[in-house]
Formats: C-alpha cells, structure tokens, sequence
C-alpha cells in the first residue's frame, strides 16, 4: 500500500528542536509520527491516529495504549478511553467519553465538537530507537 | 444494461457550506449526480422551531436560490440530485423548487422526488403507549423523562427510497432525515441495480459516501498531513466519487481545482466521527473501516477496495431534539503584562460575584483564550504564560433558569471599569442568553417507521 506524506520533517518538527535523548531511546512528539483528526458524537470526541508511515505504525500501537491517552487527557476528560485499530489504514481510534461538557448545544466549550482534540494528543512524547 | 461507471459529486457537507461548491462541482467537470448533505444532529430541531412559526418553512430555505442558479445546468447535462435538504418538511421544499422550476420555464422538463416517513413527532405519543420507550444512547434513560420538552423526533431513513425516488424517475431528490450516506449510496443502487442483501457493495456504497458527506474535508481541506503546501485553498474542489458496480470506487476531484486528494487526506476522513470501526451501522448495513484498502492510484485518485459488510440491524437510529435549558458565553481581553494573571483574576471577581448574588447554574466553564482554550492543562504546562501579549476571558454559564443566565450577561462589562486592568475587546455588547436545544439519539424498531416516497412534476 502507497502512503502519502512521506515527508516528515514540517517546520513544526524543526520548531521542537532536537529531541531529548536517553540511552538508545529518544523522546520524540507524536506529531512527528502520525497525523490525526477528531470530531464528536454526543458527549463523546473520537480521535483518529494515522501513521505517517507503514513503520511507525507498530510504535504508535504499542505506546499509545487506551490508559495513555487517558493519561494524557487527565483533567480535560471525565469518563473513559476505549482504542480500536484499524491496521489496514495505520490508524487508531479513541473514543474520549465524557469529554465535551455535555457536548454539542449543550456545551459551553469553544471546541465542543472535539476538532481539536486531534492535535492535543499529538503533544504526546513517544520513546523511538535512536 | 448497469452503466460501468457512476459520478457522485459532493456539494454540499453542512447547512452552511460554501455556496459556490455546488456550482462549480456541476460546471467544472462531469458528474451524474449532486449529492448535498444538509442535516447535522440538531439541525433538524431548528427547521422544527421554523415550521412551527410558519408551516411552508422547515427546510433549510437556501437550497432554493442555490438550485435556482444551477438548475440550467442540471437540465442540459442530465445530472440528479439527492438532497436531505427537505429537513422536517420535505414537501414544502420540493414545492418550492418546483415552483422556481416553472419561474425558470423548465416545467415539463423534470421530476422531483420526495422522501418522507420520518418524522415520528406526531406520532411519538402512540409510539411510548405501545412500549417503544426510546431510551437515550449515551445515558439509558427513557424518553418519557423529557417528553413534554420534544421539539422534533425523525428516524434515520437509509438510501433505499432514495433509490425508489430515482427508480420512478425523479431528477432532483429531497428528502428528510435520510442518511448522509444513504444519499451517496442510492445513486449506485439505483445504477448498479444492487440488491438489498449484496452487504459488501452497499458497505462500499456506505463507506464512499462517508469519505464525501463532509465535502472537503476529503480533498484537502482541514488537512493536517503537510498542510502548508495543500495548493490553492481558495479554489478546492469538492470531492467526487467515482463508483463502479463491483463495489470499488476513485475519490477525485475536477482537474484544475484546488486541494488535494491523498491516501493519508482520505484516511483522516474515513475516522472522522468513527466509533467502533468494525460496526459502522446505517439503515442499509454494518460496514467494516477495517476491511477498507486504499492506494493513490494517481495525481488527485484515491483507489477504495476491499469493504466489506454485514446484514443491517432490526433497528434504526432516531434523532429527538428537546428543550433543554439557557446559556450564554461572554468574552473580555487582556493584555500584557501579566495578562494570564489579569484574565484569572477576572473570572475570580466575576465567579464570586455571581456565588453573592445567589444565582444558581448548572455549569460555569471558564477558558481562557490564547493560553488554555483548546489544549487545556496539555499547553499550559508549555506555554510561558507570563509573557503572552493578550489572553481571551471566555466565560459560560448554563442554567434551566432563564434569568440567572440573564443576569449573568449584565455582569461582564462592568469588570472593565471595576476589574482587572488593562481590558478591552467588548464592543460586541453584553452576550445574549440563547435556548439550549439538546440532542436525545435513540433506536426504535424498523418495523414501526414506514419511508414514503412521492413524485412532484414540475
């Protein structure tokens, strides 16, 4: 399967600077390894988490657990996580229960549809082999 | 005799899109058919309260003049439309179009097809007699709790009487609350000839119209994926499918249009909105994302292979829209320096203020624009916030009670002369309280909802 979007390094890659190193391990964001985009249904954000390429794929299923996210999103969440994969299209789903202060009318957020839930995990650092 | 190939062009992905897509997507290259989606969740309890003032409204009014400018075109090219624009009052519309129809001297030249069956409204009461207690999706706790707050119930109605529609020759096709899908899908039953059990093609049908239903977003628009070189935003095209009766399809566009359309563009569509990805459910099946491939089969195709689907569900979603309660949200600016502190500060004055006085809400959110609204504690642990030029106050309150959320509204402004300093940006005037029209999803038994499908000549 061909992928689009093989170049990785945006300016907001170069903006990050170099990453913080450990060991063989480096800490790198999420943005440099997938994109993603949010939306809602109800009360409810789901997140869809694409890799950027076929390799990082593995990375993402791994690190980027359901109890991660939930992390993560402490204080910005009030129910549960839930992950699905999708491994024919890179992605993973997560559903953010109870993440949008009663969501649609109802909300008071600026975001509450959840469009910009994608980019906040995208904050998350993930640990990549140097 | 199937036709090889079927054009499904989107122009339309909200109420409320951009108005020169549909033009362009019926002028600037071939398509068979102009699907435009109009319905989100709570749209419907708007075109409710319009209906109710005035019983020939209830349709989102600006399908008119927009078919009204393209309606030559559709005549000399023989392209047909499905719309759920009728919204709670499908007739109404399609009178409506027809009566400009025959201001533009095409009568005789078309047929336009209505969908209907839908709306439970009138009959919800009889509904809950007979048991059918429309427990809410998210929460479990059944209708009769807000019943005498219902403002609109409409079940989701599949492609199938939009295919019928077309079957007995209709050229433009409004409808109520159909599917976004479904309005995507007929189009290829009604082509293909597909039965109601072929599960994997109407799975394809289901997963090529929601890859368009959001028009755009599939071509490049809020695409994150390298979207400084997206070219030429100003002039996207809108998505076209191109379907074909074994169940594969091309998402396109019209060549020398704006956007992109990329492997990693479609993929972010197919998960937008996605719960569970190996249940999509519609009226017409369950489709599998997980079974989808996709390969860029050129500059601006995306190749969709391998869905695959299950039989459809006893069951059909409904849309209740009900009174829910007020709210209001206000804004002030802060500036430098110090001008985090200064907004905190504010909503500090503001909050205890509000406690003196007694009023009593439901929720009181406070944001703060510029250092925490959309990323929340994620970008206040990374943001120097003592160094940022302004900072946006947004306070929100909700309440059943009208004139606590009234009161509220009166309370912004005076904290610019006696708050915080260095405050500005209230010229917009004291926020207005606005009704809460919430969303109640349930599922009611297929059986009981009976789609209706009429002709109106023009």
């Amino acid at each position: 399967m061909r992928r689009a979007g093989r170049r990785v390094k945006t300016a907001a890659v170069r903006r990050l600077g170099r990453p913080a190193v450990r060991g063989s391990r480096r800490k790198v964001r999420l943005l440099e390894l997938a994109h993603a985009r949010s939306g809602d249904k109800g009360d409810t954000a789901n997140v869809g988490l694409i890799a950027l390429k076929p390799a990082y794929y593995p990375i993402l299923v791994k690190q980027v657990t359901a109890a991660r996210v939930a992390r993560h999103f402490k204080g910005m969440i009030k129910g549960k996580v839930e992950r699905y994969e999708l491994p024919n299209l890179l992605a993973l789903n997560f559903l953010l229960h109870e993440a949008l202060d009663g969501g649609g009318t109802i909300s008071l957020k600026t975001d509450a549809q959840g469009k910009v839930f994608s980019t906040a995990l995208l904050r998350m650092e993930i640990e990549v082999p140097r | 005799m199937t036709t090889p190939v079927v054009r499904v062009g989107a122009g339309q992905g909200f109420w409320g899109d951009w108005l020169e897509a549909p033009y362009r997507q019926v002028t600037q290259g071939p398509v068979d058919y102009l699907m435009m989606d109009y319905l989100a969740e709570v749209t419907m309890s708007i075109m409710q309260k319009q209906k109710s003032r005035d019983p020939s409204l209830g349709y989102a009014k600006d399908f008119i003049p927009l078919m009204e400018r393209i309606f030559p075109t559709l005549v000399e090219r023989r392209i047909k439309v499905t719309a759920n624009a009728g919204g709670v009052n499908p007739r109404a519309c399609a009178q409506a179009v027809a009566e400009m129809a025959r201001r533009l001297r095409l009568s005789g030249r078309l047929k336009i097809g209505v969908v209907t069956g839908d709306d439970l409204l009138r009959r919800l009461d009889a509904l809950l007699a007979r048991g059918h207690e429309l427990r809410n999706l998210d929460t479990g706790r059944p209708l009769s709790d807000v019943r005498d707050r219902v403002l609109s119930a409409n079940a989701y109605l599949g492609a199938w009487p939009v295919a019928a529609a077309l079957r007995q020759g209709a050229d433009i096709v409004i409808t109520g609350r159909v599917t976004d899908t479904g309005l995507t899908l007929a189009p290829m039953i009604h082509a293909f000839g597909w039965t109601r059990d072929a599960w994997d093609l109407l799975a394809a049908g289901t997963v090529a119209g929601h890859t368009i239903e959001c028009g755009a977003q599939c071509s490049g628009g809020n695409c994150l994926v390298e979207w400084q070189t997206v070219p030429d935003l100003a002039n996207i095209g809108y998505p076209i499918v191109e379907a074909h009766p074994d169940g594969t399809f091309l998402i396109t566009k019209h060549p020398g249009t704006g956007g992109r359309i990329t492997v990693a563009g479609v993929t972010e569509q197919l998960v937008y909105e996605m719960g569970n990805p190996a249940e999509y459910i519609t009226p017409d099946c369950v489709a599998d994302f997980t079974t989808i491939r996709l390969s860029q089969a050129g500059k601006d195709r995306v190749q969709v292979s391998g869905v695959r689907g299950r039989p459809a569900t006893d069951k059909l979603k409904v849309s209740i829209a009900y009174f829910y309660g007020y709210k209001a949200v206000g804004t002030l600016v802060y500036a430098w320096p110090e001008a985090y502190e200064k907004a905190k500060a504010a909503d500090r004055v503001l909050r205890q203020r509000l406690r003196d006085l007694g009023l009593k809400f439901e929720s009181i959110l406070t944001e703060f624009v510029g250092a925490d609204a959309t990323h929340g504690p994620l970008a206040l642990q990374e943001t120097r916030v003592g160094d940022l030029p302004e900072v946006q106050l947004r306070i929100g309150v909700r309440s059943p009670d009208r004139a606590a959320v009234e009161r509220f509204t009166r309370e912004l402004a005076p904290l610019i002369l006696n708050g915080p300093p260095s405050v500005t940006g209230f010229a917009g005037g004291r926020p207005k309280p606005e009704e809460i029209v919430a969303y109640w999803p349930a599922l009611i038994d297929r059986k009981v909802v009976e789609p209706c499908v009429e002709l109106v000549d023009v």
